[in-house]
């Protein structure tokens, strides 16, 4: 029951199946990181599980803590306690950071509760000194002319503050130097817990230097093709995707995203 | 400040509210000379102004429809079915203890929090033709403010309405200008003495309650030498099921280094007629500055102008129009540059939704002799359907050396992306949308008093409560 579980999913976009078939468990109180080459279907996956439109299940079954969300509508997923961190977050032009995030929260309250201001910005505050982010973020637009680091340390915030039961990373490293991977993984591994389970996505081992995973999954051509410890993710740093042309070869049709 | 709500059930509800009708004053359905006659009986129009009602009816009778530049709808209205007059024969009062149950169960119902309702010390609120209630904020009228509806200012004060009162804009300048001269009633009249600064602003909600009826009020603000005023009009109009029609002539004057802010928040029901013509002139070292939100209504046509009439006189139009599925928006500015070195600022922000259509209209007038003047112009469309329209239509004519103008246009769409975003935060599908229009509007909105914005916001949050889904 308390966990994300997928089971034999596949997913297709304009008549393409990307998700082959895939099964995956994340329970709560345990880091689980996909590993995989370009074009696996990694971000597919992430996108899915939020319920985004474009995307149609063919097969298989998505439950959170027991209840199948596959029917949910992306917000009511969210609601109910299930969070994305976007690889490429969209801009909200003249909706500040303070607004936008004070509007979730709200919307995540029993109906005619009022969220109490003084509370809010006092947790608002407290996360961004976790994150390093100044306070005038607060009153910047959601993603608008951020770098690439400033987008994802705001991902990273919106996770602190909205504490999901589970949350999905995808490719929360790319675009950050050293330091603030630090300051991002920091973040995260603050929100590691017996009450979540996180997966964590991503095409390079350097994360997870710093979010050390309970497990590893490698997936190619939308398939999980191999799970072990977070060894495994070293040795994929060592010897690359190479070893898995061959699982490649198996499945038909590559289709590339 | 976003709640979990049935979105078509709150929709349906907006402005969508009437309270029996009492009116002890009737002028009937169509339009004659006997009409006319009969408001003026009954107002007690001095003699200028009833000769002046009676030309402005020959003069609307000859003038064609302005149909050749924006929209045969206009067609659709039948001018025998209106009704011209209509009071519910009180007296303006002053006290909050004064005003009847049911006016105060509108504000209630427009939202207008307990607080900001005492705050109303500067508000005048108009139901149908009359001013229902008004309550002068002490202070403005001991610094010798007049702040009274326009039938006591024309009778009260003629010495200064009449020297300005049709003089902004003609009777002659279109024909719904030519109507509302024929049967204005209601609106204010302000005076502002010289050097004199109005703290707060005065504010006024207008309110249509009765089928049928067109609501013609004239507003006629004078701010003297040196003087700062901002003045506040906000409308909300219940649905009926014939076409309703409100043709308002608002006319500003701002004397020699004078300030004047004029702002409007409109949510007109998807049946009401908007044609308004709004005018300032700016004498030297002068300011007439219009805010203008246009949300509802079947047909909206209205280009706020300013003309600079004195050197270094500016003038500006800041505009948010927000067009519902069916819905025409038509607005826009002019701008006429007559003195040198005038300056003069439009932004305009428009939304349409579903089959709604937006249009920019604007004018922008600097002739060949004039020196150093500059016009800025921005308008920028969002587009939140497939089936939205937008338009615009800038007519800029600048003659004549060391004269400068900008203009920027853009047109946007909510991105599937980011409503996607947005509902993975939790927020509805609506939530999302009218997040994402607030943000368009928000740099605007924030140059609105804070009463303004946080009632515009929630207009914006109704209106897009309705569209998706």
């Amino acid at each position: 029951m308390n966990r994300l579980s997928i089971s034999n999913l596949r997913v297709s976009i304009a008549e393409q199946e990307i998700i082959r078939g895939l099964s995956l468990a994340v329970p709560k109180g345990e880091v689980h990181a996909i590993m995989g080459p370009n074009g696996s279907g990694k971000s597919t996956l992430a996108k899915v599980l939020a319920g985004h439109p474009d995307y149609k299940v063919t097969m298989g079954e998505v439950l959170m803590d027991g209840e199948d969300i596959l029917g949910l509508a992306p917000d009511e997923r969210a609601r109910k306690g299930l969070f994305l961190a976007f690889q490429y977050p969209s801009e909200i032009p003249g909706v500040t950071i303070a607004n936008f995030l004070r509007a979730a929260v709200q919307a995540r309250l029993p109906e005619g509760e009022e969220l109490e201001a003084t509370d809010y910005y006092a947790r608002l505050y407290e996360k961004m000194d976790l994150l390093e982010m100044d306070r005038s973020f607060t009153s910047r637009s959601v993603n608008e002319g951020f770098s690439g680091g400033e987008k994802k340390r705001n991902e990273i915030l919106q996770l602190a503050m909205l504490e999901p039961k589970y949350a999905v990373l995808d490719e929360t490293d790319s675009g950050l130097d050293i330091d603030a991977l630090k300051v991002v993984a920091n973040g995260v591994n603050s929100m590691r817990g017996p009450n979540r389970g996180i997966l964590v996505i991503t095409h390079y081992q350097r994360l997870l230097d710093y979010i050390v995973p309970d497990h590893v999954h490698v997936m190619v051509q939308g398939r999980i093709v191999r799970s072990g410890g977070k060894e495994l993710a070293l040795e994929l740093e060592e010897k690359g995707y190479e070893g898995y042309d061959e699982v490649k070869d198996e499945v038909s049709e590559p289709a590339m995203v | 400040m976003v709640k979990e709500v049935s979105p078509l059930e709150i929709e349906r509800n907006v402005g969508n509210f009437a309270y029996p009708e009492t009116h002890t004053h009737d002028a009937g359905v169509g339009l004659t000379e006997k009409t006319i006659h009969y408001i003026s009986d009954i107002k007690e129009d001095p003699d200028w102004v009833r000769e002046f009602r009676l030309n402005a009816y020959k003069t609307f009778l000859s003038k064609p429809m302005p149909t050749h530049w924006a929209s045969k709808d206009l067609e659709a209205i039948v001018f025998d079915n209106i009704r011209y007059y209509l009071s519910a024969g009180t007296q303006p009062k002053r006290n909050w203890e004064d005003v009847p149950d049911d006016v105060k169960r509108t504000f209630e119902r427009l939202g207008i929090p307990e607080q900001e309702r005492k705050f109303l010390a500067g508000v005048e609120a108009q139901f149908d033709s009359e001013a229902v209630y008004s309550n002068i904020k002490k202070a403005v009228g001991e610094q010798g403010v007049i702040f009274v509806g326009s039938a006591e200012g024309l009778k009260n004060h003629p010495e200064i309405f009449r020297k300005w009162f049709g003089k902004v804009i003609p009777t002659g300048d279109n024909k719904f200008s030519a109507l509302n001269s024929a049967v204005f009633s209601g609106g204010s009249f302000i005076y502002v003495p010289p050097g004199v600064k109005v703290k707060h602003p005065l504010q006024a909600y207008f309110r249509i309650n009765a089928e049928n009826f067109g609501q013609f009020e004239r507003t006629l603000i004078i701010c003297d030498e040196g003087s700062e005023l901002t003045y506040m009009e906000g409308c909300t109009a219940p649905k009926f099921n014939t076409a309703t029609l409100h043709s308002a002539v608002v006319e500003l004057v701002a004397l020699k280094g004078a300030k004047l802010q004029y702002i409007t928040v409109q949510n007109w029901s998807a049946n009401v007629f908007n044609l308004v013509t709004k005018r300032g002139i700016a004498h030297e070292d002068a300011e007439v500055k219009w805010i203008d939100c246009n949300i509802g209504s079947r047909l909206t046509m209205k280009y706020p102008g300013v003309i600079m009439k004195g050197r270094r006189a500016r003038g500006e139009v800041l505009s948010i129009a927000l067009a519902g599925d069916g819905q025409h928006q038509d607005t826009g500015a002019k701008m006429v540059h007559a003195a040198d070195e005038t300056t003069s600022n439009i932004i305009s922000k428009s939304i349409s939704i579903g089959k709604g259509r937006a249009t920019y209209r604007g004018l922008v007038h600097i002739p060949k002799h004039l020196k150093n003047c500059k016009n800025n112009t921005e308008c920028d469309a969002l587009l939140i359907n497939s089936t939205s329209r937008t338009d615009t239509y800038p007519a800029i004519t600048v003659r004549g050396t060391g004269n400068s103008v900008q203009h920027e246009a853009s047109v946007s769409q909510v991105s599937a992306e980011q409503i996607f975003y947005m509902q993975q935060r939790g927020l509805t599908e609506a939530q999302a949308m009218s997040l994402s229009v607030n943000g368009f509007v928000n740099d605007l909105v924030r140059q609105f008093p804070m009463e303004y914005s946080v009632e515009l916001k929630r207009l914006i949050e109704l209106e897009m409560e309705g569209s998706v889904g």
